[in-house]
């Protein structure tokens, strides 16, 4: 049994259902109570301990299927709840003459200092494959401040409300006379930032700059950062955007990312968004930062229903369109012109400096 | 206790004190208490109870996660200790807090009674067990066998998280100026979240994962049956039915379970006997709870939904 359940621990793990060690055991501690020989009996041991969210679910009902090949015990899911399929690899978009990189990246930019101001205010569309990889460096001097809130939680201060145990466990050491009151108050909290970067087809020259700035984001401050990607789909990358180097958080976002350089239904990925998550709470009070281009397929009601719907939830909405750092840019994309009246600050993302001043945007929305 | 694998705790399999052999007793017992849980349900339930792990419930609101944990203190006589989590949530509220009032007079008393001069004594009297304010997960440790229900444990901030780790690792807690409580047996405990923040994956890896879904239209029907028992056949098989076409609506608030039975009761009170659609449209406020919901859904054929 337990050499069976290893091996399913491997085929879920191959699906991308992370199933630690410890999650064995406990499936295996569970079979203990359980009669192993009903199937409905392994189904449930298995997803009681090895899933930890609605997104492993689908995971796990296929790898059971396939490694049991039983028949799954459990209802199909109802309408109302997305199909999450399995992440099928796709390359990661490197911009036009990819490959050359490592070879091409020696011979210029022999003047640092200059260059780096230049290359600062390029349009990050038109670069070279060295200049690029330059431009990557850069991303990782990019510190993003992040939004404050007020927090409920108190901490010692010299200012605000008194601290009665710790002007009590003092007023003791001076046998019990209160000689100074302490004091407590509330301290600032990050306030969350979440990052929905558009990886279609008409953003993909923009697409990998966009996702370096996230990643610089995430890394400032991981457990206040949500990261996700649009386009045909909506797909969390947050998790994989925790990943220390930036060239394998970009490469396991890649191969989580199933539409890349496809199409864009902005409106109705930004409901799946607010449907799943933004409700929920990831959207409540947070800057929310739209990267994207505002090309929108299909009709633009249901994206300026949503944007709207979306305004009423955030603190802030900041559109980022690197298409607004061209001379004579005006925003006439249908997508755009919707999405507008419910966007607070409107910025170029398309240069590194365009990327600095947005960090500013940020900090202060 | 953090990282590495979890210490191997002998599984019970023997029956446990509570008494059920397997799930379906379990679940036999909770449909007694009018909680009609499903297959999947009654196995978390059951193995939380022989395994000593948290049950991590997730889902919509109002899908009975709180209730659930409300039935299975019922149908093994334990207490249940609630703690409602919310962003600032602190030790002193959740764990223990001491008696600071009644501290400074105590030490007034002393000192009129000229007995300040042992300062060891003098302390030692004050941190007493009589000083201290139990607050719900302490109260779950000392008052053991217990139920402890950790409501929405995602709108506590991640500080509280951390520290609601170390309670739950080993069932015991330090209190530096007494020492140590702990559970003589563990209790079961019950958390849930509505997932407006993903909880952070050392507190799941302790727990059984349970997603909770919105019952099928039989269980439903049995739900509202049992719940309200004054409310006719047809009028609980119509509200469910109507309910379930609300679900695939895409609506912003799909209506739980709460909210069916909140509309049933409605209906009932009214003197409905069946769902009428003058009468439906007119409770409506009780299973939808957003202006654009409601909008949405008159905008609809109403005949198409409330329809016998």
């Amino acid at each position: 049994m337990v050499d069976t359940v290893l091996g399913f621990a491997r085929t879920l793990r191959h699906a991308g259902v992370p199933a630690s060690p410890d999650r064995v055991e406990a499936m295996l501690q569970a079979l203990g109570s359980l009669d192993v020989l009903d199937p409905g009996a392994v189904y449930w041991a298995g997803r009681l301990t090895l899933c930890s969210g609605p997104d492993d679910l689908d995971r796990y009902d296929a790898a059971f299927a396939v490694y049991f090949s039983g028949e799954r015990p459990r209802a199909p899911r109802t309408a109302g709840q997305p199909e999450i399929q399995l992440a099928a690899s796709a390359p990661l978009e490197e911009g036009p003459g990819d490959g050359g990189d490592e070879e091409t990246e020696a011979p210029d930019l022999a003047v640092q200092a200059s260059a780096d101001e230049v290359l600062r205010h390029r349009d990050v569309a038109e670069l070279t494959p060295a200049e690029r990889a330059h431009l990557r460096r850069l991303f990782a001097l990019l510190a993003p401040a992040t939004p404050v809130r007020p927090s409920r939680r108190r901490r010692p201060n010299a200012q605000g409300a008194v601290h009665q145990a710790r002007t009590v466990r003092r007023a003791l050491r001076s046998g019990g006379e209160v000689t100074r009151l302490l004091h407590h108050r509330r301290q600032d909290r990050p306030r969350r930032v979440v990052l929905l970067v558009d990886v279609s087809g008409s953003m993909a020259p923009y697409a990998d700059a966009l996702l370096r700035f996230a990643h610089a984001a995430v890394r400032a401050r991981p457990s206040s950062t949500e990261v996700f990607t649009i386009g045909t789909r909506l797909t969390r990358v947050t998790r994989e955007m925790r990943l220390r180097d930036p060239d394998r958080a970009l490469a396991a976002s890649g191969s989580a990312i199933p539409d890349w350089s496809g199409g864009t239904r902005l409106g109705e990925v930004l409901k799946a968004f607010l449907d799943r998550w933004g409700q929920r709470g990831t959207a409540r009070g947070a800057v929310v930062i739209v990267c994207s281009d505002g090309w929108e397929r299909g009709g633009t009601e249901l994206l300026g229903e949503q944007m709207a719907r979306l305004r009423r939830l955030a603190h802030a909405v900041v559109w980022v369109n690197p298409h607004k750092g061209r001379s004579g840019y005006e925003p006439l994309t249908g997508g755009m012109q919707a999405a507008l009246p419910s966007v607070d600050h409107f910025v170029s993302g398309h240069s590194m400096a365009a990327f600095e001043e947005l960090t500013g945007v940020i900090q202060h929305a | 206790m953090l990282g590495g694998v979890s210490e191997p705790t002998v599984a019970p399999i023997a029956a446990d004190p509570a008494g059920f052999p397997g799930p379906d007793e379990l679940a036999a017992a909770l449909e007694r208490t009018g909680y009609l849980p499903d297959e999947g349900l009654a196995t978390a339930a059951y193995l939380a109870l022989v395994m000593h792990r948290p049950l991590f419930l997730e889902g919509e609101a109002g899908v009975g996660k709180t209730a659930l944990a409300h039935a299975l203190a019922q149908i093994t006589g334990r207490p249940i200790y609630r703690l409602q989590c919310y962003e600032g949530l602190e030790a002193s509220q959740a764990l223990y807090d001491w008696d600071f009032g009644r501290q400074l007079l105590h030490l007034r008393a002393a000192e009129a009674a000229h007995a300040t001069t042992d300062t060891e004594s003098l302390e030692a009297s004050l941190y007493d067990r009589r000083f201290l304010l139990a607050r719900p997960l302490l109260q779950a440790l000392e008052d053991s066998p217990s139920v402890l229900l950790v409501d929405e444990v995602d709108r506590a901030d991640d500080e509280f998280e951390a520290f609601l780790l170390e309670v739950l690792s080993d069932f015991t807690i330090s209190i530096p100026e007494l020492g140590t409580v702990r559970a003589t047996t563990p209790p079961l405990v019950v958390l849930t979240s509505n997932r407006t923040r993903e909880v952070h994956d050392a507190l799941k890896r302790r727990c059984l994962y349970h997603w909770l879904q919105h019952p099928d239209f039989d269980r439903e029907v049995a739900i509202l049956r049992r719940r309200l028992p004054d409310v006719t056949e047809q009028l609980a098989r119509e509200v469910a039915r109507a309910t379930a076409t609300l679900r695939t609506l895409d609506l912003l608030k799909p209506p739980g379970i709460a909210e069916s039975m909140d509309w049933a009761t409605a209906l009932h009170t009214l003197g409905a006997r069946d769902l009428d659609p003058d009468l439906a449209a007119r409770t409506l406020g009780a299973v939808l709870k957003y202006r654009e919901d409601t909008e949405r859904v008159q905008s609809l054929a109403k005949g198409a939904i409330f329809g016998g």
